[in-house]
């Protein structure tokens, strides 16, 4: 039997700590129910919803057509009137079947309603390139969210967060679109056995350092991680933030860590133009203004679709190199 | 289905008629410029809610259209928050926020107008899912037009809502136009209840104009969600005597007044009164009193929503999000 010592080290991957936390969170609500395109009878295609219907039964994790339109609509629909969906979407690109549930029903019914409407929904989907999934299985769109004021919005880059940000979404009583990544899924972490929160709107340091702030989205963590550690060698002393929601988006963190670096770059999986780095650039810059001692630097994928062809597919996703190279500039080695 | 009694009748009527006056009331205050914004109205089709409504509770769930005044009024909403909204006064439905195209109160089970064609159907195929849910026998009906039955949203909402077996009812007010295109250019069937078809759920047509012949296909597909035998798609045969929005609209060339004067001999107020004067359950005496005394209900709604505030411009960001 292990220790309570052991259990705080027990390392899952990823995917095993979003069908935890997702087991975890529906055994405490009993108005929690699981809706999407084989999440059921399968368990989801990438494992994540695995035994939920065994447990829960067919009233509670239920296999819809495909019919991204439906599965969010029902969701609006059944939180209006009291339930707590959590509905599936199966890969990120497919959000924009929905986007008319997601932009004008979901983020702006209890606005619209004058406060009347409250709509405790939880949409997974996952993003991200790497798995020559090609254009329309790839995509990193969180850009498209975070501009919807009524929507909150999360990306959870280690199996901690995933299992902790999933469950503190699902109890939120705002909708919230979580970003899970697809690549991540075989990533270890620590993740504890019992239910646990992480807060929404809390960036965590996943490195701390000196002389550089790199923000990192989702699995840009991981690569920024390496990069600094490459960094190190050349006597760069790199903090990492990771901001784990984007929306709300805790710029309090990326400031103070700015202050103290004097340096900032940020980094995404998403097409650098009009992405999240934009807005972070531009905040930093209106609130750290005269403590940087350069531009802050951006990086994201260039303009063009996913490609299908593996080496194309590397060319294109931003990676460690990536974000040594563009360090190695700022700061002027 | 519950006995057409008197009772119902008269209420069906009281109904009709208080869409009416509430309506030709939101017409005139808008071309006096009280009313800001776009304002569809419901004049001609008041058959319908009154016909469906007269089956429902509070805790049944109604989804609406850009025209869900008569929708509201018909399942329960006062005249004095309605015209509160529609002037955008912080004492309407939705506190100023919404307006006209998304007026709403949950209290009675009415889930918004919708500035989204087609939006409503699948919110209320996910009423519906929590009717089930909850094991309850409540039913949730969505309205919508011709229009919206060439959205994405109404197929997937009727698909999602046979398979799942969900006690929802599409109630289609077919009026012939889907904005200013007619039917026969926007689609290649005459009835949209055809479409039921390719659900596996039963499609009915009504006269639209007829409030007991609504009252009645309403009532047995309500009945069959109620009972968990599934969805039925309900299409009501009617006709907007307004503009799309506003009185005269735009001005847009589309339409006939020929083909406008020949529905308005079909009126639906005036073919239920005719009909409750012929039974002997209604004198020209007795509909004069109701219509008079509806209209001091308008009036004093009017003047309650006149003499309202506005929203303090504090509550802007107010109600974005929940704490």
């Amino acid at each position: 039997m292990a220790d309570a010592n052991t259990q705080d080290k027990r390392e899952i991957p990823y995917v095993m700590a979003i069908n935890e936390g997702v087991h975890q969170i529906m055994q405490e609500l009993d108005d929690t129910f699981l809706l999407g395109e084989d999440v059921a009878g399968v368990g989801g295609v990438f494992g994540t919803y695995r035994g939920v219907l065994d447990k829960f039964g067919p009233e509670r994790a239920i296999d819809t057509p495909i019919s991204e339109k439906g599965i969010v609509g029902l969701a609006v629909g059944a939180a209006a009137t009291g339930l707590r969906p959590m509905v599936d979407i199966m890969f990120m690109d497919f959000l924009g079947v929905c986007m008319d549930e997601i932009t004008n029903q979901m983020a702006k019914m209890r606005y619209m309603f004058g406060g009347a409407a409250t709509l405790p929904i939880t949409v997974m989907t996952m993003g991200g390139a790497g798995m020559s999934m090609a254009a329309q299985h790839s995509q990193s769109l969180e850009a498209w969210l975070i501009h919807l004021p009524g929507l909150k919005v999360v990306m959870p880059s280690t199996p901690y967060d995933a299992k902790g940000l999933l469950i503190a979404a699902v109890k939120d009583d705002n909708p919230v679109i979580v970003i899970f990544n697809k690549l991540s899924l075989g990533i270890k972490g620590e993740v504890p056995e019992e239910s646990y929160e992480v807060p929404l709107g809390k960036a965590r340091i996943a490195r701390e350092g000196t002389d550089l702030t790199i923000v990192a989205l989702g699995r840009m963590v991981y690569e920024a991680l390496n990069a600094a550690e490459q960094l190190a060698e050349l006597g760069i002393n790199t903090e990492i933030v990771d901001p784990r929601t984007l929306q709300p988006f805790d710029t309090d963190t990326v400031i103070q860590s700015v202050k103290k670096t004097h340096k900032a770059m940020v980094v995404h999986e998403a097409v650098r133009f009009g992405g999240m780095g934009g807005e972070i650039a531009a905040q930093i810059q209106e609130l750290a203004f005269d403590y940087l001692d350069a531009p802050v630097a951006r990086i994201g994928a260039p303009f063009s679709p996913v490609p299908f062809n593996p080496g194309l597919e590397q060319a294109y996703m931003p990676n460690a190199e990536k974000i040594v190279a563009q360090a190695k500039e700022l700061l002027d080695r | 289905m519950k006995e057409l009694t008197n009772e119902i009748l008269n209420n069906l009527y009281v109904c009709m008629v208080r869409i009416r006056l509430f309506e030709e009331n939101a017409g005139k205050l808008q071309e006096n410029g009280k009313i800001p914004g776009a304002l569809h109205m419901y004049v001609g089709e008041e058959a319908i809610a009154a016909g469906v409504m007269a089956h429902l509770s509070d805790q049944d769930q109604i989804t609406s259209t850009h025209r869900g005044h008569g929708h509201l009024l018909a399942k329960g909403g006062e005249m004095d928050k309605m015209y509160a909204e529609l002037f955008g006064k912080v004492t309407g439905y939705n506190k100023g926020k919404g307006g006209s195209m998304h007026i709403s109160n949950l209290e009675v089970g009415m889930l918004g107008a919708n500035g989204i064609v087609g939006a409503g159907l699948p919110i209320a195929v996910g009423a519906a899912f929590s009717n089930k849910f909850r094991k309850t026998d409540r039913v949730a009906i969505a309205f919508f037009g011709d229009g919206a039955s060439n959205e994405g949203a109404f197929h997937e909402a009727a698909n999602l809502a046979a398979v799942l077996k969900l006690p929802v009812v599409f109630v289609c007010e077919n009026n012939g136009y889907g904005e200013f295109t007619p039917q026969a250019q926007h689609q290649a069937i005459t009835d949209v209840a055809d479409r039921a078809a390719g659900y596996g759920m039963p499609g009915v047509v009504v006269d639209g104009m007829e409030v007991i012949a609504v009252y009645e296909a309403a009532g047995e597909a309500i009945d069959r969600a109620r009972k968990g035998e599934g969805p039925t798609l309900l299409e009501c045969k009617t006709y907007r005597f307004y503009d799309h929005s506003g009185v005269r609209g735009m001005g847009f060339n589309y339409r006939t007044e020929a083909e406008v004067e020949r529905w308005k001999k079909r009126d639906p107020l005036d073919l239920f009164k005719q009909h409750l004067l012929d039974q002997e359950l209604m004198t020209e005496a007795d509909a004069a009193a109701l219509a008079d005394s509806i209209r001091q209900e308008v009036e004093a709604a009017i003047e309650f929503a006149e003499n309202s505030p506005d929203p303090d411009l504090s509550t802007l960001l107010e109600d974005v999000y929940t704490n």
